[in-house]
């Protein structure tokens, strides 16, 4: 298994670049924390029903996401060369059916959360044992200005409504919407729905995990949860 | 007699008794019909509101889950207004679902182009791997639902429910049915459109074959059906021509001519009565009646 500071290397594979902007690693600290402390799922669990599972609704910039999926050996790191080719299963927006590990092919903005609501349902009617001590629950990842889309807003309220328990959204908020959410920032749009939501530093490691964990934690009992990990701005 | 959309509930709601995996998505509409069922199976009759977006996308992250879901309402909500759900959290995902639909084409003919929807199956049957079926009577219903239910493995299904039904239910099939031979044309009836078509045709020698599964076009059954006249008119309840190319393909190896009747690209700006809509479109007997008989040269 390869390790965290491993990391750019493995992009480097991808894009050719040494160095990596901000905007392609926003969500790198956030997938290294979720894959590695939090998501009961590995290489060899990738298909097991009780397994959590991770959306990534923001289906762009996924270098940081083929990294950490190869780093966790979901796939040969011999893939990560040939990103965005003809022959290759990585494409810049990820496809479920061609690399283990993806859960959903994303890449049009708003329809992780939304599907991500039907996964904790049907997780929830099945009434499936987890990989660990709690029953398995479903992980999205969203990007600030990707919840403009109003297909967010119907996931958002009804999750709230009915307060599914075992989903957590994880927003990267790198302040790239537009008109933003004003007072209050993403979760007080979030909370107003009967969501339990905490911002914390999108490359603090261990408030992120710590974030998670509390959150996994309170859900035998509470609705939904909203993590939101602040990076910093594109430049 | 129940109609179709009674007919459907019922069967859905038997189907959630029998399979543990069988999940409905709702968005308010009919709602009322499945009370009995959700107060059985909470976790599984899922109203999620005036959410049609989140209504398709719920069916599939159901699927992705390993549910077989079944999700209903009404025509342009669910398949325009949530077209994208369907093309990616449905096709795209490569998971699978029962789409249900009210308000066929002109159902609502007296309120309006809003809740219109006849190019439904066209735009369904740009997602890869959708079946499609029309059924033609309420009669009909119960077992379509089961077969495209317990086809879930294999793919998913669009049924199209219609408050317009034929005066006697067919023996259900995913075949081309030859319901009367003639000589000079084969006319197919799709769905409800059999027995206005039967009415025009009574005294012409024409065959006339049945069909409530569109996709996949039953080829075969077109070619035997068609007998050598080399002339087809397919008369279908929803956007003329959506299955002129299956024709044209099934038909590719003899010359053959095709008439397509339909709901025409235009609109009406009319309310009124569903028969008034057929009358305006030419899709009564008397319509498909001049049609025909132009085609096949007796006028």
């Amino acid at each position: 298994m390869r390790t965290y500071a491993e990391l750019p290397g493995l992009m480097t594979q991808m894009t050719g670049d040494e160095k990596h902007g901000p905007s392609a690693t926003s969500t790198l600290d956030v997938l290294w924390v979720l894959y590695d402390q939090v998501l009961r799922v590995s290489a060899d669990t990738a298909d097991d029903p009780g397994r959590d599972r991770f959306l990534l609704s923001k289906g762009h910039g996924p270098a940081a996401y083929y990294a950490v999926l190869a780093a966790k050996e979901f796939f040969p790191e011999s893939w990560l060369a040939g990103f965005g080719s003809a022959e290759s299963r990585l494409g810049n927006h990820p496809d479920r059916s061609l690399v283990p590990g993806v859960e959903i092919a994303s890449g049009s903005l708003g329809h992780g959360l939304p599907i991500g609501v039907g996964l904790a349902h049907g997780l929830l009617a099945q009434g499936l044992p987890g990989l660990g001590d709690t029953a398995p629950r479903v992980y999205v990842l969203v990007g600030d200005a990707e919840l403009d889309e109003g297909s967010n807003s119907e996931a958002i309220v009804y999750a709230g409504a009915v307060a599914l328990p075992n989903l957590t959204v994880v927003a990267v908020d790198n302040q790239s919407s537009s008109y933003g959410w004003g007072p209050g920032g993403i979760e007080a749009h979030f909370a107003v729905s009967g969501w339990s939501a905490v911002r914390v530093s999108g490359r603090d490691h261990e408030a992120l995990a710590s974030a998670f964990r509390v959150t996994a934690a309170g859900a035998a009992s509470a609705g939904p949860q909203l993590v939101v990990a602040t990076v910093e701005g594109k430049e | 007699m129940p109609d179709m959309r009674t007919v459907f509930a019922e069967t859905a709601s038997a189907l959630l008794d029998e399979d543990p995996l069988a999940a409905v998505v709702l968005a308010e509409i009919s709602s009322d019909m499945f009370g009995k069922a959700a107060a059985r199976h909470p976790d599984r009759v899922l109203n999620v509101g005036i959410r049609e977006q989140l209504m398709v996308s719920v069916g599939g992250g159901l699927a992705l889950a390993g549910m077989r879901p079944i999700v209903h309402t009404y025509a342009p909500f669910l398949v325009e207004r949530a077209y994208e759900q369907v093309k990616l959290d449905l096709g795209h995902q490569g998971v699978h679902a029962v789409l249900v639909s009210i308000g066929a084409s002109y159902d609502a003919a007296r309120a309006g182009r809003t809740h219109q929807a006849p190019e439904d199956v066209a735009l369904l049957d740009s997602v890869p791997g959708f079946s499609v079926v029309v059924p033609g009577h309420p009669d009909e219903v119960g077992a379509l639902l089961r077969g495209a239910f317990g086809a879930l493995e294999d793919g998913s299904t669009y049924m199209r429910l219609s408050s317009e039904a034929n005066r006697e239910a067919q023996p259900v099939s995913a075949s081309l049915q030859v319901v009367r031979q003639g000589r000079r044309a084969a006319v197919v009836a799709v769905g409800p459109m059999l027995s206005p078509v039967l009415e025009a045709v009574a005294d012409l020698d024409v065959t006339v074959a049945y069909a409530t599964t569109v996709r996949p076009f039953d080829a075969a059954g077109l070619r035997s059906a068609e007998g050598g006249s080399g002339a087809v008119v397919l008369v279908e309840p929803y956007l003329a021509g959506t299955s002129g190319y299956a024709v044209s393909a099934a038909l590719a190896s003899r010359p053959h001519r095709l008439l397509s009747l339909g709901v025409p690209r235009t609109e009406l700006r009319r309310y009124g009565t569903p028969l008034d809509h057929a009358a305006a479109y030419g899709l009564d007997a008397a319509g498909i009646r001049r049609s025909v008989t132009g085609f096949i040269g007796l006028t």
